[in-house]
Protein backbone atom coordinates (compact mmCIF):
# COMPACT_ATOMS: atom_id res chain seq x y z
CA UNK A 1 0.00 0.00 0.00
CA UNK A 2 2.67 2.46 1.10
CA UNK A 3 4.86 1.63 -1.89
CA UNK A 4 2.13 2.08 -4.46
CA UNK A 5 1.12 5.44 -2.97
CA UNK A 6 4.73 6.61 -2.97
CA UNK A 7 5.22 5.43 -6.54
CA UNK A 8 2.13 7.27 -7.72
CA UNK A 9 3.15 10.50 -6.02
CA UNK A 10 6.67 10.34 -7.41
CA UNK A 11 5.12 9.84 -10.85
CA UNK A 12 3.17 13.04 -10.29
CA UNK A 13 -0.30 11.60 -9.59
CA UNK A 14 -2.19 14.73 -8.53
CA UNK A 15 -5.12 12.91 -6.99
CA UNK A 16 -3.06 10.65 -4.76
CA UNK A 17 -0.79 13.49 -3.69
CA UNK A 18 -3.76 15.75 -2.93
CA UNK A 19 -5.45 12.98 -0.96
CA UNK A 20 -2.30 12.42 1.09
CA UNK A 21 -2.10 16.13 1.95
CA UNK A 22 -5.73 15.94 3.06
CA UNK A 23 -4.99 12.90 5.24
CA UNK A 24 -1.98 14.65 6.78
CA UNK A 25 -4.20 17.60 7.61
CA UNK A 26 -6.87 15.35 9.09
CA UNK A 27 -4.34 13.36 11.09
CA UNK A 28 -5.54 10.15 9.41
CA UNK A 29 -3.75 6.96 10.45
CA UNK A 30 -1.10 5.60 8.11
CA UNK A 31 0.13 8.92 6.74
CA UNK A 32 3.31 8.79 8.78
CA UNK A 33 4.43 5.55 7.18
CA UNK A 34 3.88 7.03 3.73
CA UNK A 35 5.81 10.19 4.67
CA UNK A 36 8.70 8.05 5.91
CA UNK A 37 8.91 6.26 2.59
CA UNK A 38 8.37 9.44 0.62
CA UNK A 39 11.15 11.35 2.32
CA UNK A 40 13.97 9.95 0.22
CA UNK A 41 12.27 11.38 -2.88
CA UNK A 42 12.37 14.89 -1.48
CA UNK A 43 15.04 17.57 -1.46
CA UNK A 44 14.98 18.49 -5.13
CA UNK A 45 12.55 21.40 -5.15
CA UNK A 46 13.59 24.96 -4.44
CA UNK A 47 11.32 26.30 -1.72
CA UNK A 48 10.32 29.96 -1.73
CA UNK A 49 8.40 31.40 1.20
CA UNK A 50 6.20 34.43 0.64
CA UNK A 51 4.95 36.08 3.75
CA UNK A 52 3.33 39.36 4.76
CA UNK A 53 0.22 40.88 6.29
CA UNK A 54 -3.23 40.15 4.79
CA UNK A 55 -3.94 42.28 1.72
CA UNK A 56 -0.37 43.10 0.71
CA UNK A 57 -0.73 41.03 -2.46
CA UNK A 58 1.03 37.75 -1.65
CA UNK A 59 -1.27 35.67 -3.84
CA UNK A 60 -0.92 38.07 -6.75
CA UNK A 61 2.87 38.04 -6.40
CA UNK A 62 2.76 34.23 -6.28
CA UNK A 63 0.53 34.15 -9.36
CA UNK A 64 2.94 36.31 -11.35
CA UNK A 65 5.90 34.26 -10.17
CA UNK A 66 4.19 31.06 -11.30
CA UNK A 67 3.52 32.68 -14.67
CA UNK A 68 7.16 33.70 -15.09
CA UNK A 69 8.53 30.35 -13.92
CA UNK A 70 6.24 28.46 -16.28
CA UNK A 71 7.49 30.62 -19.16
CA UNK A 72 10.95 29.31 -18.31
CA UNK A 73 9.64 25.78 -18.43
CA UNK A 74 9.77 25.18 -14.69
CA UNK A 75 7.08 23.26 -12.82
CA UNK A 76 5.63 24.85 -9.71
CA UNK A 77 3.73 23.85 -6.59
CA UNK A 78 1.93 26.47 -4.54
CA UNK A 79 0.87 25.95 -0.94
CA UNK A 80 -1.37 28.80 0.19
CA UNK A 81 -2.02 28.95 3.91
CA UNK A 82 -5.04 30.87 5.21
CA UNK A 83 -6.08 31.28 8.83
CA UNK A 84 -8.59 29.02 10.57
CA UNK A 85 -11.30 30.80 12.53
CA UNK A 86 -10.47 30.33 16.20
CA UNK A 87 -14.18 30.39 17.03
CA UNK A 88 -15.70 27.94 14.56
CA UNK A 89 -12.65 25.99 13.38
CA UNK A 90 -13.72 26.70 9.81
CA UNK A 91 -11.87 28.69 7.17
CA UNK A 92 -12.35 30.40 3.86
CA UNK A 93 -9.48 29.54 1.55
CA UNK A 94 -9.55 32.15 -1.18
CA UNK A 95 -6.03 32.27 -2.57
CA UNK A 96 -6.89 30.32 -5.70
CA UNK A 97 -8.95 33.28 -6.93
CA UNK A 98 -5.73 35.13 -7.77
CA UNK A 99 -4.21 32.10 -9.48
CA UNK A 100 -7.11 30.99 -11.67
CA UNK A 101 -5.23 31.18 -14.93
CA UNK A 102 -2.97 28.31 -13.82
CA UNK A 103 -5.79 25.98 -12.82
CA UNK A 104 -5.66 23.95 -16.03
CA UNK A 105 -1.88 23.89 -16.31
CA UNK A 106 -0.57 20.43 -15.49
CA UNK A 107 2.79 21.89 -14.57
CA UNK A 108 1.21 23.72 -11.65
CA UNK A 109 -0.19 22.22 -8.46
CA UNK A 110 -2.02 24.62 -6.18
CA UNK A 111 -3.21 23.62 -2.74
CA UNK A 112 -4.92 25.69 -0.04
CA UNK A 113 -4.22 24.88 3.59
CA UNK A 114 -5.96 26.16 6.71
CA UNK A 115 -3.81 26.87 9.74
CA UNK A 116 -5.92 24.50 11.90
CA UNK A 117 -3.35 23.23 14.34
CA UNK A 118 -3.43 24.28 17.90
CA UNK A 119 -0.09 22.88 19.03
CA UNK A 120 2.19 24.14 16.32
CA UNK A 121 0.47 21.72 13.98
CA UNK A 122 0.60 24.19 11.14
CA UNK A 123 4.33 23.93 10.87
CA UNK A 124 4.20 20.16 10.85
CA UNK A 125 1.43 19.69 8.31
CA UNK A 126 2.74 22.42 6.03
CA UNK A 127 6.20 20.90 6.10
CA UNK A 128 4.74 17.49 5.29
CA UNK A 129 2.73 19.05 2.45
CA UNK A 130 5.96 20.60 1.14
CA UNK A 131 7.52 17.11 1.20
CA UNK A 132 4.62 15.69 -0.80
CA UNK A 133 4.82 18.40 -3.48
CA UNK A 134 8.61 18.07 -3.51
CA UNK A 135 8.30 14.32 -4.13
CA UNK A 136 5.90 15.04 -7.00
CA UNK A 137 8.95 16.52 -8.71
CA UNK A 138 8.02 20.19 -8.87
CA UNK A 139 11.02 22.44 -9.57
CA UNK A 140 9.79 25.23 -7.31
CA UNK A 141 7.44 25.29 -4.34
CA UNK A 142 5.96 28.60 -3.28
CA UNK A 143 4.65 28.64 0.28
CA UNK A 144 2.40 31.57 1.01
CA UNK A 145 1.65 32.44 4.63
CA UNK A 146 0.25 35.32 6.62
CA UNK A 147 3.30 36.53 8.48
CA UNK A 148 1.95 36.50 11.98
CA UNK A 149 2.93 34.22 14.82
CA UNK A 150 5.68 31.79 15.62
CA UNK A 151 4.42 29.03 13.34
CA UNK A 152 4.75 31.20 10.29
CA UNK A 153 8.22 32.30 11.24
CA UNK A 154 9.10 28.63 11.63
CA UNK A 155 7.81 27.87 8.14
CA UNK A 156 9.86 30.74 6.78
CA UNK A 157 12.92 29.11 8.31
CA UNK A 158 12.26 25.98 6.26
CA UNK A 159 12.19 27.90 2.96
CA UNK A 160 15.36 28.29 0.93
CA UNK A 161 14.50 31.90 0.16
CA UNK A 162 11.96 33.90 2.13
CA UNK A 163 10.35 36.93 0.53
CA UNK A 164 8.67 39.43 2.83
CA UNK A 165 5.99 41.48 1.12
CA UNK A 166 4.98 44.89 2.46
CA UNK A 167 2.95 47.78 1.06
CA UNK A 168 3.47 51.53 1.43
CA UNK A 169 1.47 53.60 3.83
CA UNK A 170 1.00 50.97 6.50
CA UNK A 171 3.16 51.92 9.43
CA UNK A 172 1.62 49.07 11.35
CA UNK A 173 2.71 46.69 8.68
CA UNK A 174 6.33 47.30 9.50
CA UNK A 175 5.59 47.29 13.20
CA UNK A 176 4.29 43.75 12.89
CA UNK A 177 7.34 42.73 10.93
CA UNK A 178 9.64 44.03 13.62
CA UNK A 179 8.31 41.37 15.93
CA UNK A 180 10.42 38.61 14.44
CA UNK A 181 9.49 37.69 10.90
CA UNK A 182 11.73 40.50 9.72
CA UNK A 183 14.85 38.59 10.68
CA UNK A 184 14.02 35.66 8.45
CA UNK A 185 13.53 37.78 5.32
CA UNK A 186 16.05 37.20 2.52
CA UNK A 187 14.35 39.57 0.10
CA UNK A 188 11.96 42.43 0.76
CA UNK A 189 9.33 43.39 -1.76
CA UNK A 190 7.43 46.65 -1.57
CA UNK A 191 4.30 45.80 -3.50
CA UNK A 192 1.77 48.37 -4.77
CA UNK A 193 4.75 50.70 -5.06
CA UNK A 194 2.81 53.16 -7.21
CA UNK A 195 1.16 54.30 -4.00
CA UNK A 196 2.33 57.37 -2.14
CA UNK A 197 4.80 56.75 0.67
CA UNK A 198 6.65 54.00 -1.20
CA UNK A 199 9.82 55.99 -0.74
CA UNK A 200 9.22 56.29 2.99
CA UNK A 201 8.62 52.54 3.27
CA UNK A 202 11.88 51.95 1.42
CA UNK A 203 13.77 54.15 3.87
CA UNK A 204 12.12 52.47 6.86
CA UNK A 205 13.13 49.07 5.57
CA UNK A 206 16.67 50.19 4.82
CA UNK A 207 17.01 51.45 8.35
CA UNK A 208 15.78 48.19 9.75
CA UNK A 209 18.03 46.05 7.63
CA UNK A 210 20.90 48.15 8.90
CA UNK A 211 20.09 47.00 12.42
CA UNK A 212 20.37 43.33 11.56
CA UNK A 213 23.20 43.77 9.07
CA UNK A 214 25.61 41.79 11.20
CA UNK A 215 23.81 38.53 10.70
CA UNK A 216 23.50 39.09 7.00
CA UNK A 217 27.18 39.99 6.61
CA UNK A 218 28.12 36.70 8.16
CA UNK A 219 26.16 34.85 5.49
CA UNK A 220 27.43 37.08 2.71
CA UNK A 221 23.97 38.17 1.75
CA UNK A 222 22.44 41.56 2.23
CA UNK A 223 18.66 41.42 1.66
CA UNK A 224 17.70 43.56 -1.31
CA UNK A 225 14.62 45.74 -1.18
CA UNK A 226 12.63 45.64 -4.39
CA UNK A 227 9.68 47.63 -5.69
CA UNK A 228 6.80 45.91 -7.46
CA UNK A 229 3.29 46.35 -8.78
CA UNK A 230 2.30 42.73 -8.95
CA UNK A 231 -1.11 43.39 -10.52
CA UNK A 232 0.63 44.96 -13.52
CA UNK A 233 3.40 42.33 -13.49
CA UNK A 234 6.01 44.98 -12.67
CA UNK A 235 9.04 43.97 -10.65
CA UNK A 236 8.44 40.21 -10.85
CA UNK A 237 11.36 39.43 -13.17
CA UNK A 238 13.62 41.40 -10.83
CA UNK A 239 12.25 39.44 -7.89
CA UNK A 240 12.98 36.12 -9.57
CA UNK A 241 16.48 37.33 -10.46
CA UNK A 242 17.17 38.15 -6.83
CA UNK A 243 15.83 34.76 -5.75
CA UNK A 244 18.21 33.15 -8.23
CA UNK A 245 21.08 35.25 -6.87
CA UNK A 246 20.21 34.21 -3.34
CA UNK A 247 20.13 30.59 -4.45
CA UNK A 248 23.58 30.93 -6.00
CA UNK A 249 24.82 32.71 -2.93
CA UNK A 250 23.71 29.79 -0.77
CA UNK A 251 25.45 27.35 -3.07
CA UNK A 252 28.65 29.38 -3.07
CA UNK A 253 29.04 29.20 0.71
CA UNK A 254 31.89 27.09 2.00
CA UNK A 255 31.24 23.40 2.56
CA UNK A 256 31.46 23.85 6.29
CA UNK A 257 28.94 26.61 6.41
CA UNK A 258 26.55 24.72 4.15
CA UNK A 259 26.72 21.74 6.49
CA UNK A 260 26.38 24.00 9.50
CA UNK A 261 23.34 25.59 7.92
CA UNK A 262 21.78 22.24 7.02
CA UNK A 263 22.43 20.92 10.49
CA UNK A 264 20.81 23.94 12.11
CA UNK A 265 17.69 23.49 10.00
CA UNK A 266 17.55 19.72 10.50
CA UNK A 267 17.98 20.18 14.24
CA UNK A 268 15.29 22.81 14.38
CA UNK A 269 12.86 20.73 12.32
CA UNK A 270 13.48 17.56 14.27
CA UNK A 271 12.98 19.30 17.61
CA UNK A 272 9.82 20.84 16.23
CA UNK A 273 8.55 17.46 15.07
CA UNK A 274 9.30 15.82 18.42
CA UNK A 275 7.71 18.73 20.23
CA UNK A 276 4.44 18.60 18.36
CA UNK A 277 4.10 14.82 18.65
CA UNK A 278 5.02 14.91 22.29
CA UNK A 279 2.55 17.63 23.09
CA UNK A 280 -0.21 16.05 21.05
CA UNK A 281 0.18 12.58 22.52
CA UNK A 282 0.82 13.67 26.08
CA UNK A 283 -2.03 16.12 26.01
CA UNK A 284 -4.45 13.54 24.63
CA UNK A 285 -3.29 11.06 27.21
CA UNK A 286 -4.00 13.53 29.99
CA UNK A 287 -7.17 15.28 28.90
CA UNK A 288 -8.92 12.05 28.00
CA UNK A 289 -8.25 10.57 31.42
CA UNK A 290 -10.75 10.24 34.25
CA UNK A 291 -8.40 12.12 36.57
CA UNK A 292 -8.50 15.14 34.30
CA UNK A 293 -12.28 15.32 34.60
CA UNK A 294 -12.06 14.81 38.36
CA UNK A 295 -9.53 17.60 38.76
CA UNK A 296 -11.63 19.86 36.59
CA UNK A 297 -14.62 19.29 38.88
CA UNK A 298 -12.43 19.99 41.91
CA UNK A 299 -11.38 23.34 40.47
CA UNK A 300 -15.02 24.25 39.86
CA UNK A 301 -15.95 23.08 43.41
CA UNK A 302 -13.18 25.21 44.82
CA UNK A 303 -11.59 22.19 46.51
CA UNK A 304 -8.48 22.38 44.37
CA UNK A 305 -6.49 25.22 42.86
CA UNK A 306 -5.44 24.90 39.19
CA UNK A 307 -1.72 25.06 40.06
CA UNK A 308 -1.89 21.97 42.26
CA UNK A 309 -4.23 20.28 39.79
CA UNK A 310 -1.65 20.80 37.03
CA UNK A 311 1.28 19.54 39.12
CA UNK A 312 -0.59 16.50 40.40
CA UNK A 313 -1.98 15.57 37.00
CA UNK A 314 1.43 15.79 35.42
CA UNK A 315 3.16 13.70 38.02
CA UNK A 316 0.35 11.14 37.97
CA UNK A 317 0.05 10.81 34.21
CA UNK A 318 3.58 11.51 33.04
CA UNK A 319 5.63 9.69 35.60
CA UNK A 320 8.95 10.72 34.10
CA UNK A 321 8.26 14.32 35.00
CA UNK A 322 9.74 15.26 38.33
CA UNK A 323 7.90 17.49 40.69
CA UNK A 324 9.17 21.01 40.25
CA UNK A 325 9.36 21.53 44.00
CA UNK A 326 11.67 18.62 44.70
CA UNK A 327 14.41 19.98 42.49
CA UNK B 1 -6.63 11.67 15.65
CA UNK B 2 -9.72 11.54 13.50
CA UNK B 3 -11.26 14.44 15.41
CA UNK B 4 -9.03 16.73 13.39
CA UNK B 5 -11.09 15.98 10.32
CA UNK B 6 -12.96 18.90 8.78
CA UNK B 7 -15.53 18.97 6.02
CA UNK B 8 -14.01 20.65 2.97
CA UNK B 9 -16.35 22.32 0.51
CA UNK B 10 -15.62 23.95 -2.85
CA UNK B 11 -17.84 26.95 -3.62
CA UNK B 12 -17.87 28.48 -7.08
CA UNK B 13 -19.89 30.54 -9.51
CA UNK B 14 -19.96 28.92 -12.93
CA UNK B 15 -19.79 30.17 -16.51
CA UNK B 16 -20.54 33.72 -17.54
CA UNK B 17 -22.01 34.61 -14.19
CA UNK B 18 -20.58 37.38 -12.04
CA UNK B 19 -23.07 37.24 -9.17
CA UNK B 20 -20.70 36.50 -6.32
CA UNK B 21 -22.70 37.69 -3.30
CA UNK B 22 -24.70 34.48 -2.80
CA UNK B 23 -21.59 32.30 -3.06
CA UNK B 24 -19.73 34.54 -0.64
CA UNK B 25 -22.53 34.47 1.94
CA UNK B 26 -22.78 30.69 1.70
CA UNK B 27 -18.98 30.42 2.07
CA UNK B 28 -19.14 32.56 5.15
CA UNK B 29 -21.82 30.61 6.99
CA UNK B 30 -20.21 27.30 6.09
CA UNK B 31 -17.00 28.62 7.65
CA UNK B 32 -18.98 29.63 10.72
CA UNK B 33 -20.30 26.07 10.81
CA UNK B 34 -16.72 24.83 11.11
CA UNK B 35 -16.11 23.83 7.51
CA UNK B 36 -13.16 24.64 5.29
CA UNK B 37 -14.32 26.41 2.17
CA UNK B 38 -12.23 26.67 -0.97
CA UNK B 39 -13.75 29.68 -2.68
CA UNK B 40 -13.04 29.90 -6.41
CA UNK B 41 -14.93 33.10 -7.26
CA UNK B 42 -16.73 33.91 -10.50
CA UNK B 43 -16.44 32.91 -14.18
CA UNK B 44 -15.24 29.37 -13.53
CA UNK B 45 -15.47 26.74 -16.25
CA UNK B 46 -16.39 23.14 -15.42
CA UNK B 47 -12.77 22.19 -16.17
CA UNK B 48 -11.41 24.73 -13.69
CA UNK B 49 -13.82 23.52 -11.00
CA UNK B 50 -12.91 19.86 -11.55
CA UNK B 51 -9.20 20.65 -11.49
CA UNK B 52 -9.57 22.57 -8.22
CA UNK B 53 -11.72 19.80 -6.69
CA UNK B 54 -8.96 17.29 -7.43
CA UNK B 55 -6.09 19.45 -6.19
CA UNK B 56 -7.97 20.39 -3.02
CA UNK B 57 -9.57 16.96 -2.26
CA UNK B 58 -12.97 18.41 -1.39
CA UNK B 59 -15.96 16.54 0.01
CA UNK B 60 -18.72 18.58 -1.63
CA UNK B 61 -19.01 21.02 -4.55
CA UNK B 62 -21.44 23.92 -4.26
CA UNK B 63 -22.39 25.90 -7.38
CA UNK B 64 -24.11 29.24 -7.26
CA UNK B 65 -26.16 30.04 -10.35
CA UNK B 66 -27.90 33.34 -11.10
CA UNK B 67 -27.47 33.66 -14.84
CA UNK B 68 -29.56 30.90 -16.43
CA UNK B 69 -26.43 28.92 -17.29
CA UNK B 70 -27.73 25.50 -16.31
CA UNK B 71 -25.96 23.79 -19.21
CA UNK B 72 -22.66 24.63 -17.56
CA UNK B 73 -23.78 22.73 -14.47
CA UNK B 74 -24.71 19.79 -16.70
CA UNK B 75 -21.30 19.93 -18.32
CA UNK B 76 -19.70 19.93 -14.88
CA UNK B 77 -21.60 16.76 -13.96
CA UNK B 78 -20.55 15.10 -17.24
CA UNK B 79 -16.94 16.02 -16.69
CA UNK B 80 -16.99 14.75 -13.11
CA UNK B 81 -18.36 11.41 -14.29
CA UNK B 82 -15.64 11.23 -16.92
CA UNK B 83 -12.98 11.98 -14.30
CA UNK B 84 -14.38 9.49 -11.77
CA UNK B 85 -15.41 12.18 -9.34
CA UNK B 86 -19.08 11.21 -9.13
CA UNK B 87 -18.69 10.33 -5.47
CA UNK B 88 -18.45 14.06 -4.72
CA UNK B 89 -21.98 15.47 -4.28
CA UNK B 90 -22.77 18.62 -6.26
CA UNK B 91 -25.27 21.01 -4.72
CA UNK B 92 -26.64 24.14 -6.36
CA UNK B 93 -28.23 27.32 -5.17
CA UNK B 94 -29.56 30.47 -6.73
CA UNK B 95 -32.33 31.41 -9.13
CA UNK B 96 -33.01 28.08 -10.80
CA UNK B 97 -36.60 27.65 -12.08
CA UNK B 98 -38.38 24.49 -11.04
CA UNK B 99 -38.36 22.72 -14.41
CA UNK B 100 -34.60 23.30 -14.79
CA UNK B 101 -34.03 22.22 -11.23
CA UNK B 102 -35.78 18.92 -11.92
CA UNK B 103 -33.71 18.39 -15.04
CA UNK B 104 -30.50 19.05 -13.11
CA UNK B 105 -31.47 16.56 -10.40
CA UNK B 106 -32.09 13.99 -13.12
CA UNK B 107 -28.71 14.83 -14.54
CA UNK B 108 -27.00 14.02 -11.23
CA UNK B 109 -27.04 17.14 -9.07
CA UNK B 110 -27.60 15.98 -5.49
CA UNK B 111 -29.69 18.84 -4.21
CA UNK B 112 -30.88 22.28 -5.27
CA UNK B 113 -31.49 25.03 -2.76
CA UNK B 114 -33.94 27.60 -4.14
CA UNK B 115 -34.12 31.22 -2.93
CA UNK B 116 -35.38 31.43 0.69
CA UNK B 117 -33.44 28.30 1.68
CA UNK B 118 -32.12 28.61 5.23
CA UNK B 119 -28.46 28.37 6.07
CA UNK B 120 -29.33 25.53 8.48
CA UNK B 121 -30.88 23.46 5.69
CA UNK B 122 -27.73 23.83 3.58
CA UNK B 123 -25.35 23.10 6.48
CA UNK B 124 -27.38 20.08 7.57
CA UNK B 125 -27.52 18.70 4.06
CA UNK B 126 -23.76 18.99 3.63
CA UNK B 127 -23.05 17.38 6.99
CA UNK B 128 -25.37 14.47 6.27
CA UNK B 129 -24.09 13.90 2.75
CA UNK B 130 -20.41 13.70 3.69
CA UNK B 131 -19.30 10.19 4.50
CA UNK B 132 -17.67 10.45 7.87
Amino acid sequence: MVNSVVKKIVNGDVRVAAKLIRDIDDGAPGTREILKALYRHTGNAYIIGITGAPGVGKSTVADQMVHALRKNGKTVGVLAVDPTSPLSGGAILGDRIRMQRHSLDEGVFIRSLATRGQFGGLTQSTRSAIDVVDAMGKDYIIVETVGVGQDEIDIAKSAHTTVIVVVPGMGDNIQAIKAGIFEVGDIFLINKSDRPDAEKTLNDLKAMIDITRKRFKKEGWEPPILMAEAVGNKGIVELLNEIEKHRKNRKALSRESIIRHKKAIARFELIDMIKSRLVEEALNHIINSLEFKKYLDCIIDGTKDPYSACDELLSAKLNFLEDENTE
Amino acid sequence: MSNRRRIKVLISVIGLDGHSTGAEIVSRFLMDAGMEVVYLGIYQTPEMIVSAAIQETVDVIGISSHASNYEQIGLLIDLMKKDNLNDIPVICGGTIPKQYAEALIKKGVSKIFPPQSTSESIINYIVSSVKR
